[in-house]
């Protein structure tokens, strides 16, 4: 566990050879996806070219796209910043959940509210959520008691079944019979979408702190201190750096951004809560986080490209029959070829 | 509530307890060799998709169940790649396995979504044939719980009484020691890994094959988790792995038995009960877990050359 918590921050690298690698691992990865989808008997070159003209062909396949976006970059930086002091966060689905849980508590209970109001509080309270989900893991972690990859792995199990009793116990939809699900939200608790599409003023928010997760740590006394940490806890200690308090915090902060990732889906997208509403948003921004390295900018292309998959994916189940589950496969093996570090990607000898 | 039903309940206990015994002495044979497989659920599911198609297909459960073990252990030869070829960091790999792995079997398992199968035959246990039949009908129970403990004293013989065994944990030890003392780490995390895998993919045969006998999507609901927790329960031993399972299934057990009595409590919240236990258990062997660790478990190893 004391191994460096990314693979190489590709880019570190000139701007031209970080493109290039990142091409290189993507045709690498759809290659092999391509073979995998041949072996099960589907044209691959029909799967490809129709995710890419799905999301990519037409204004509303990527204002689509974007949508996605929205929660896959609050996700991935909640894995990051942990990941920054050596901390894995694996529960980003849960402390979604959670977050999600609680503003739809915020929009069911305080519905006379106005929208300036409520939002916020929604917003927060998603915060809560997702922080308190997080706090558990953290603590055992801080108390040197259990591992926060296994618990915040379990808990991810925990998270949608609390959910999912709230939908069909006591917020359940007296409207809807068929689909168990809380009543719709009020107007005011809905945020608002731009230019007739879906996307929703979560995405400045999550740009935002995307933004300030790079200020952080690229400007402030917090950000090397975190990399002190993450580079040697032991010597980090030894110099009088609170290590409890920070792991602590950081997985707080990562939780709090994951369940605002939840709290932007039920808002911005469903207007409701129901049940298996994240097609593991949390697990994709973990990917998303390794795959980038925790780099800013990394984070927003690797989001992106895991918004284009995810949403081709949707079109990969129509078309062909495929289950939506098939987009991790191109997902994971995108993340072995970088674990794999074939010679033509890394540059030198490294351990 | 009848005595049948309680019966019942052990009934399935043992079913669950069973699959997630295997897995757990898989994960155990993978960490004495210092890796941890976070990639389980990942091979679970893969082999139950596999096992399930592959009986759809022959008709034969027993074949199923070579097949589930086989994928097992090769996505674990996969992982082994990239973890001791490659160098990648282990938890990280396990990760990326697992998300493999949820694609893989949904799409293994597509074209068997709600087909039948004829599953392991159960046997009843040797004595009970006397008790009424209504009784002895829940104590019929397929090979692989039978050999469920066997299997676990054979690990247990196979590392605490064999050279082999010898070697693979001197590996999980110190790899560099190992090395000098003529071993060849790299050998022999690929062989835990393969070995493990087919354990891992036996339990999840139990699973698809014996047990539900159904395919469905994350059908293992997280006991690939669970059993890498329960490796921790257990301090590595494959026979304190036993009592993991057993608490595992009796959680299941305890579980079903408040649906049966009609208690009236959220199905949903019961559900959540082997994960709280699970995550219960691991805290209060937190404290201790570290002495009995692997020392080399997770590392990275290098190789001699460096």
């Amino acid at each position: 566990m004391t191994d460096k918590p990314s693979p190489r921050l590709l880019l570190k690298l000139d701007p031209l050879v970080a493109a290039l690698r990142y091409l290189t691992i993507f045709l690498v990865a759809f290659a092999l996806f391509g073979l995998i989808l041949w072996l099960a008997g589907k044209d691959p070159l029909q799967a490809i070219r129709d995710t890419f003209s799905s999301t990519l062909g037409t204004g509303y396949g990527l204002s689509e796209v974007v949508v996605k976006m929205i929660p896959l970059l609050f996700t991935a930086v909640a894995v990051a910043l942990p990941s920054r002091v050596g901390l894995i966060n694996v529960g980003g689905e849960g402390q979604l959940y959670m977050g999600a849980w609680l503003a739809a508590w915020a929009a069911l209970t305080f519905s006379a509210l106005p929208p300036w109001a409520l939002l916020p509080l929604m917003a927060a309270m998603g915060m809560v959520g997702g922080a308190l989900w997080a706090f558990i893991p953290a603590f055992l972690r801080a108390r040197g008691l259990v591992n926060e990859t296994i618990t915040t792995l379990l808990m991810n199990y925990v998270a949608p079944s609390i959910v999912t009793f709230f939908i069909y116990g006591p917020w359940r939809s007296p409207l809807n019979a068929l689909y168990p699900q809380t009543i719709d939200f009020v107007p005011a608790a809905r945020l608002p979408a731009f230019f007739g599409t879906r996307v929703h003023l979560g995405l400045l928010l999550a740009l935002l702190f995307l933004l300030l997760y790079w200020l952080v740590i690229k400007y402030t006394r917090w950000g090397l201190e975190m990399r002190a940490i993450g580079g040697n806890p032991q010597a980090a200690r030894r110099n009088g750096l609170p290590l409890t308090t920070y792991v602590v915090a950081v997985l707080c902060i990562g939780g709090a951004l994951a369940g605002l990732a939840g709290m932007s889906e039920v808002s911005g997208i469903h207007g409701r809560l129901r049940p298996g509403f994240s097609p593991g948003f949390g697990y994709m921004g973990f990917l998303i986080s390794w795959l980038s390295g925790g780099g800013p900018l990394g984070i927003l292309i690797m989001s992106f490209l895991t918004a284009v998959i995810s949403t081709g994916g949707d079109i990969l189940q129509i078309k062909q029959g495929l289950p939506f589950a098939v987009v991790n496969i191109l997902l994971a093996i995108s993340l072995f070829v970088i674990l794999a570090r074939p010679s033509l990607l890394t540059k030198g000898k490294q351990a | 509530m009848s005595v049948l039903s309680i019966l019942g309940v052990i009934s399935s206990a043992i079913f669950s307890g069973a699959s997630l015994l295997y897995a757990t002495l898989g994960e155990i044979l993978d960490e004495r060799a210092g890796v941890v497989d976070l990639g389980l659920e990942g091979v679970m599911l893969v082999s139950a998709a596999t096992g399930f198609g592959v009986t759809v297909r022959t008709g034969n459960p027993y074949l199923g169940v070579l097949a589930a073990m086989l994928a097992g252990g090769l996505m674990n030869l996969l992982f082994a790649y990239l973890v001791v070829t490659r160098r990648a960091n282990q938890l990280a790999s396990g990760l990326a396995l697992m998300f493999f792995g949820f694609g893989m079997s949904a799409l293994i398992g597509r074209p068997y979504v709600g087909s039948r199968i004829n599953g392991l035959p159960r046997y009843s246990l040797p004595g009970l044939s006397d008790l009424p039949p209504l009784i002895s009908s829940q104590f019929r129970f397929d090979l692989l719980i039978y050999l469920a403990l066997p299997t676990a004293i054979l690990i247990g013989w196979l590392l605490f009484r064999t050279r082999w065994g010898l070697g693979l944990r001197a590996v999980g030890e110190n790899p560099n020691a190992a090395f000098a003392a003529g071993r060849d780490p790299r050998w022999i995390r690929y062989q835990a890994l393969f070995l493990g895998g087919a354990l891992a993919g036996l339990g999840a045969a139990h699973l698809s094959i014996a047990w539900t006998m159904t395919w469905g999507e994350y059908m293992t609901a997280g006991r690939g988790f669970i059993a890498v927790a329960l490796v921790i329960f257990s301090k590595w031993h494959p026979l304190r792995a036993v009592a993991g399972a057993l608490l595992f299934g009796g959680a299941v057990a305890f579980q079903l038995l408040l649906q049966a009595s009609g208690i009236p409590i959220s199905p949903f919240l019961l559900d959540t009960i082997p994960y709280v236990l699970t995550l219960l258990v691991l805290i209060a062997w937190g404290g201790t877990r570290k002495h009995a660790a692997p020392a080399s478990l997770g590392r990275v190893y290098l190789g001699a050359e460096q």
